[in-house]
């Protein structure tokens, strides 16, 4: 099952590396992980995306618990969130390909910040899934280079994950 | 402590090396285990001028962390070692991961590069925090002198609290020279730890409940019993159950070893009776235990008898981990042991004594078995004897250390233990090279005592630099070798697994053990024939103010009995009699 786990955590020089090094020494698996300051510049908050079966997410979240510089836990997955992360693509666009690549991005209501003779630069944001999808629905010989942030997540309503 | 100190009323300055020294001396640490070197010569220099405690001087830095933690584990008090950069720590890496796979609370003071050379492959720079990471319970590298106390500080706070571990502060060199107003906190709180737990009363409560309905209960303890100071409660709750209990290899000596509700170690080595009990109970109380590899063999078979299985443990990833558990109970074990002890007392009425007596007579057959039994005539040394003997000849009284193989494994199903902390052994790395500077740690704790240290001829060779040490500071440990010629434990696997293929297991070239314990300035002595071993441990343990070593030829063809294969389960034992 795919988890989305967010940590609030000290943020000191190597806290991240801690949590990297979890994972790796212990076999979990990372499908993506961010990281940056809050509102607190003492505190990062992190957003881990894995899979693993019922235990083995137990495991995790126990074992980041333990983690001396993590201050809070919650596991997104177990109760209703939102998720969006960031793409930015880069595609051929060039002749004909200009007018379907912009009916594209409007589709998936991706913006077009970067705008060359031959290229176009699209923004994509929403849950993974969309923007897999925006990648499946266009021609791939016409993608250049494409780049992304990772998920980030947040519980929905009164689900908050604050010290 | 020393808070209102001259220093701080007066606004002076110390140095960040004078600060060091000031930190570990209101820690209100005795001793600390060292090497100097380049990076911490300003911390020496320091040492030099003080007397609050006594640095003890090793030979080898491995062998400095060993001894802290020796003396860790037979006081309860937080182990202090130093070392220099580079070299310094890696040779302490051995002993930092002894350490945290046996949860034992270190705290370990590296020099590290000035902070303008980190990164620059300066002279003995290793990244030490990175190193070390995976076999801390956490680690610093103090990059501002004003944060230097309260990082020692928390550095002890962590360590010893919740789950105990070792923990690093790295030190780099202008850090010790640079200078700021000193005071030694009192206390730390920290938002992201939280060390004090509490059982869930209501958990609790259960576990009672099931506990009084067993028919085959059992009783399975671990490290975490003596970690936690709770043998007190736990011997107080089995003797009010009236049921079997078990040690691990970490946990003996938290019930005494010689009461007759003591079904003997678990595990790969443990007792025929154990084992079974573990696999065929119905309800299980593990207090302080993790179900490791090592104890229950494959968690697949464990799980093939249903039983009900209540765990205390002080950290939640120990439970559940290998296991099922329906009861789990997290929280510091003494605490949740004496409300068990209540809630117990109150319904002893309840339980199932018929049951429980049909189970008692079913584990008296399994111990009928005498799994431990060994050839008393031999004409040859048997290494159990030995064992056995110093059992007698010490009056179960010493506080043993080991190394890691066959002798380690006779030492603990051979010597009694009634009393936690006097069993001094690397479980959870395994450490060949433990043995001897465990032993130091000990006796220098606990000056008088009789200390020994059990060991092989192929261990007791990877930290035997540490006579040295013994001699400067007098440490009468008595070194009890098991000499076999042989790694003994690879070879037994060998013969069992590898169609007797012993590859590299044997160990030519040996030394003169005698000669080699006299040139370090001890007492060596050679015993080749059973009916001197009894003699020679007699002449040796009277012999209080010094060390000796006790080069014992023993049956180079002796196994470890029982023993579970790796990956089979825990009731799959090769007994003496099936081979
Ligand atoms: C540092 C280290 N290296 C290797 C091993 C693997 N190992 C486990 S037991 C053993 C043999 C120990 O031989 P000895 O000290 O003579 O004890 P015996 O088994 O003969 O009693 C070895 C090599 C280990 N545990 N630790």
């Amino acid at each position: 099952m795919r988890h989305i786990i967010s940590l609030l955590m000290e943020n000191e020089a190597g806290a991240l590396s801690r949590v990297a090094g979890l994972f790796s020494a212990r076999g979990y698996n990372i499908e993506s992980l961010t990281v940056a300051p809050t509102e607190d510049a003492t505190l990062s908050r992190m957003t881990i995306v894995t899979r693993g079966s019922e235990e083995v997410i137990e495991q995790i979240v126990k074992q980041l618990n333990k983690l001396i510089d993590v201050v809070k836990i919650l596991d997104l997955s177990d109760g209703s969130h939102i998720e969006r992360e960031l793409m930015l693509v880069k595609v051929r666009a060039f002749g004909k390909e200009r007018e379907e690549m912009k009916r594209m991005a409007d589709i998936f209501r991706g913006r077009i910040i970067d705008v060359t003779e031959k290229t176009y630069t699209i923004e994509v944001t929403g849950p993974g899934t969309k923007l897999d999808a925006f990648i499946e629905a266009i021609d791939p010989v016409a993608i250049l280079e494409t780049v992304r942030t990772g998920a980030s997540g947040i519980g929905r309503g009164e689900r908050i994950l604050k010290i | 402590m020393m808070n209102n100190s001259l220093e701080q009323v007066t606004g002076m300055e110390l140095t960040g090396a004078e600060i060091t020294v000031r930190c570990l001396m209101d820690e209100g640490v005795d001793l600390v285990f060292g090497y100097p070197g380049g990076a911490v010569l300003n911390i020496y220099d320091e040492i030099f001028k003080q007397k609050g405690f006594k640095h003890i001087l090793v030979r080898h830095e491995q062998a400095a962390v060993h001894a802290a933690d020796g003396y860790a584990r037979s006081t309860g008090r937080v182990g202090v070692a130093l070392v220099t950069s580079g070299p310094g720590l890696t040779n302490a890496v051995t002993g930092i991961a002894t350490a945290y796979m046996d949860s034992i609370p270190l705290v370990v003071l590296s020099g590290q590069v000035p902070t303008g050379a980190i990164g620059m492959d300066a002279f003995q720079e290793v990244d030490a925090v990175g190193i070390t990471r995976p076999c801390v319970k956490h680690n610093f590298l103090v990059k501002d002198i004003r944060d230097l106390a309260i990082t020692i500080k928390k550095a002890f706070h962590i360590a010893a609290t919740g789950r105990p571990g070792p923990v690093l502060v790295d030190i780099p060199k202008d850090i010790t020279a640079q200078k700021t107003a000193y005071s030694y906190p009192e206390s730390v709180v920290m938002r992201s730890y939280n060390a004090i737990v509490k059982g869930h009363s209501g958990q609790i409560k259960k576990a009672a409940q099931m506990l009084l309905e067993a028919k085959r209960p059992m009783i399975y303890s671990g490290g975490g019993v003596v970690l936690g100071n709770a043998a007190k409660q736990l011997t107080e709750l089995v003797h009010l159950l009236g049921y079997p209990c078990t040690n691990t290899l970490m946990g003996l000596g938290a019930f005494p070893g010689d009461d007759k509700q003591f079904v003997g170690m678990l595990g790969m080595h443990g007792t025929y009776e154990a084992n079974m009990a573990m696999q065929h109970c119905d309800v299980l109380l593990a207090v302080g235990a993790r179900f490791d590899d090592r104890v229950i063999g494959s968690p697949d078979h464990f799980a093939r008898e249903s039983r009900r299985i209540i765990h205390i443990d002080i950290d939640p990833s120990s439970i559940a981990k290998r296991v099922k558990v329906d009861v789990p109970i997290v929280g510091d074990v003494a605490a949740v042991l004496d409300e068990m002890i209540k809630l117990v007392r109150a319904g002893r009425e309840k339980r199932d004594t018929e049951s429980v007596g049909n189970w008692w007579t079913q584990i008296n057959e399994w111990r009928a078995r005498d799994c431990l039994r060994y050839d008393r005539a031999s004409d040859i040394i048997k290494p159990q004897y030995v064992v056995e003997k110093m059992y007698e000849v010490t009056g179960g009284n010493a506080w043993v250390t080991t190394d890691v193989g066959q002798h380690q494994m006779w030492a603990a199903q051979f010597y009694k233990f009634n009393k936690p902390r006097r069993w001094v052994t690397s479980g959870g790395l395994g450490t060949m090279g433990f043995g001897l500077p465990a032993a130091m740690g000990v006796q220098l704790a606990h000056p008088g005592e009789t200390v020994a240290c059990i060991t092989g001829e192929s261990s007791i060779q990877m930290c035997i630099q540490e006579l040295s040490t013994c001699l400067q500071y007098r440490t009468p440990i008595k070194i009890v070798s098991l000499n076999n010629r042989y790694m003994g434990m690879v070879r037994q696997w060998q013969e069992f697994f590898y169609s007797n293929r012993y590859a590299e297991s044997y160990m030519d070239s040996l030394p003169d053990f005698v000669k080699l314990a006299e040139a370090y300035g001890h007492v060596g002595m050679k015993i080749e024939k059973p009916a001197d071993v009894e003699g020679a441990l007699r002449e040796a343990f009277a012999l209080k103010d010094r060390l000796v070593f006790m080069d014992f030829l023993t049956d180079q063809s002796e196994n470890v009995f029982p023993m579970v294969p790796s990956g089979a389960g825990i009731s799959e034992m090769i007994l003496a009699e099936d081979l």
